[in-house]
């Protein structure tokens, strides 16, 4: 890779120890990509909790606040995997919660801003056209390359870690137009009423066509879809394909005026073949999840609205995460109370599916299905052996209320 | 007998190859406390991919990847190599971190040069993969 005189003198220690390990492993990284070069980035979105790093992923941390690493553009958290004002009634170890919090005061020396949030593009930064960044968690890096146009790779918690240090990230992939551009249509002639749906959508699609590179043009679609739509739809395409970047023809800022030859349709006859096609296992309907991502405002209020005067079914578990900001306002305009008065549990800061001590929590509360209307959370809770369903998120307040599952 | 790559990382290993019809992510579809791919209805559902070469087809979803292979690096229950014919900057910023080799893209299929069970060398440097013993 070309390096430029501030990349050499970083190189060589110039901004200390930390920041020219971290441009090491970036330029092994860039080179097995084939990246030519670096871009700066402005804004970097890092996953970094227990869960996720274990020990190891601890120690080097340590050592990294004891090389006096310090992030060189500013930098947020995303979702992590403790409430600690929950984490002893959700069962988790208070052994693991010390060390969690021993990693968010490390990343607080290193002058990341701890915000826990995978919504961020919703809440904390909304990076504008062109503008190169490094991010975290995938559905944070799809949203931000098709509905922004900013640049971002998938960028694993070491690798956003480095890209704080050094404020730059290997040029490769979504940084590059070449890589931009629709590789095939997909119309939608279906109604997605559902943010369900639209993770379906992100489902059949992404199932379909598991690539990287892959990206996928959005046409025909009756009307605008809204925020929270092409979150759900971003975040099931990332989720089941591996992708980072789709299309909207007429809504997102680089869509192709011409579509692909690849053709696919999307019918309501497909989406409700998705749902016909989870396997209620045992029927069990005691655990039902609003999350990955967290909750928007506007998902909050519609789930208050749905629980208005409602109950959650006795030894049924409803989970709802949402960040800081987002759950401070609910509580202001009530929609927290109302989910809090019909036994909703609101987790702050978490996303579900990282949360520490999962697979032991659903031993002991002899969970075996989970139902959520996030078409990504039901992909990849896989390996703590859930048997998930997905359902419109109508229907998830009526399984969590009746106990009932269809 | 011989299989080339299109990208590569990492030093020589060699090892148990492990082919997989499925694609991949530690979070999705690994027990990280035994290496043991648990995810129901998974192809390997059962496999363990300790010290193993491991060969599939895709790379799947997320982010949280990139800590996991330096987490089960350090318990040590990380496989020897990760071949890929489709992967994402995640498992490849992942893998360079914890120091497993990794490559992408291959040529022939594997499946039709390697079963699992068979003892394969990886030789990033020189893009290839070579198989060194049947299985018996």
């Amino acid at each position: 890779m070309e390096l430029t005189p501030e990349e050499q003198a970083i190189l060589g220690g110039g901004r200390g120890e930390a920041a020219s390990r971290a441009l090491k492993y970036q330029i092994e990284v860039g080179k097995f990509w084939g990246a030519k070069r670096f871009v700066p980035v402005t804004n970097v979105h890092m996953m970094g909790d227990i869960e996720v790093m274990g020990d190891a992923g601890l120690e080097f941390l340590r050592n990294e606040v004891k090389q006096r690493a310090r992030c060189a553009v500013p930098t947020t958290t995303n979702a992590r995997c403790m409430d600690f004002a929950h984490c002893e009634r959700m069962g988790q170890d208070a052994g693991e919660a010390v060390k969690e919090k021993e990693i968010i005061a490390a990343l607080r020396r290193m002058d990341v801003v701890t915000t826990d949030t995978c919504i961020n593009y919703q809440t904390v930064y909304q990076p504008h056209l062109g503008e190169h960044v490094a991010w975290g968690d995938t559905g944070t890096v799809i949203y931000a390359n098709s509905v922004f146009g900013a640049r971002s790779n998938f960028e694993a918690g070491p690798a956003a870690l480095a890209a704080a240090l050094t404020g730059r990230t290997p040029a490769y992939g979504f940084h590059l137009e070449e890589h931009r551009k629709g590789t095939f249509a997909v119309e939608l002639n279906a109604k997605l009423d559902d943010l369900a749906d639209w993770g379906a959508v992100g489902k059949l699609v992404g199932e379909s066509h598991q690539n990287y590179y892959a990206v996928p043009v959005f046409h025909g679609y009756h009307r605008t879809p809204g925020a929270d739509e092409l979150k759900h739809l971003g975040a099931a395409l990332a989720s089941y394909g591996s992708m980072g970047m789709f299309h909207f023809v007429g809504v997102t800022p680089e869509a192709p005026s011409k579509l692909p030859d690849e053709k696919m349709v999307v019918s309501d006859s497909d989406l409700e073949a998705v749902y016909r096609n989870y396997k209620l296992g045992d029927g069990d309907a005691r655990l039902v999840v609003f999350s990955g991502p967290q909750q928007s405002l506007f998902e909050m209020k519609n789930l208050s609205l749905l629980f208005q005067n409602k109950k959650i079914k006795s030894g049924t578990t409803c989970i709802v995460t949402t960040n800081s900001a987002i759950l401070k306002q609910s509580h202001d305009l009530g929609y927290a109370k109302i989910l809090e008065d019909a036994g909703v549990t609101i987790l702050e800061g978490v996303c579900f599916y990282i949360l520490q001590n999962l697979s032991p929590m659903r031993e002991k509360n002899r969970w075996t299905n989970m139902v959520s209307n996030s078409a990504k959370i039901v992909n990849i809770i896989g390996a703590h052996r859930f048997n998930t369903i997905l359902r419109r998120t109508a229907d998830c307040v009526e399984v969590a209320c009746s106990g009932v599952l269809r | 007998m011989k299989i080339l790559v299109e990208r590569a990382f990492g030093p020589i290993v060699e090892g148990e190859a492990v082919v997989s019809e499925e694609g991949f992510s530690p979070r999705y579809d690994l027990d990280r406390w035994t290496g043991v791919i648990t995810k129901p209805g998974h192809k390997l559902e059962g496999t363990s991919i300790v010290d193993k070469i491991c060969f599939f087809p895709t790379a799947k979803g997320g982010i949280a990847a990139g800590w996991a292979f330096y987490d089960i690096k350090w318990k040590k229950i990380a496989p020897k190599a990760f071949i890929f014919g489709v992967t994402n900057p995640v498992m490849v910023q992942g893998a360079v971190f914890a120091g497993i080799p990794i490559t992408e893209g291959w040529s022939p299929h594997p499946r039709e040069v390697v079963k699992t069970g068979d003892w394969v060398r990886v030789d990033p440097g020189r893009k290839l993969i070579e198989v060194v013993k049947r299985a018996a």
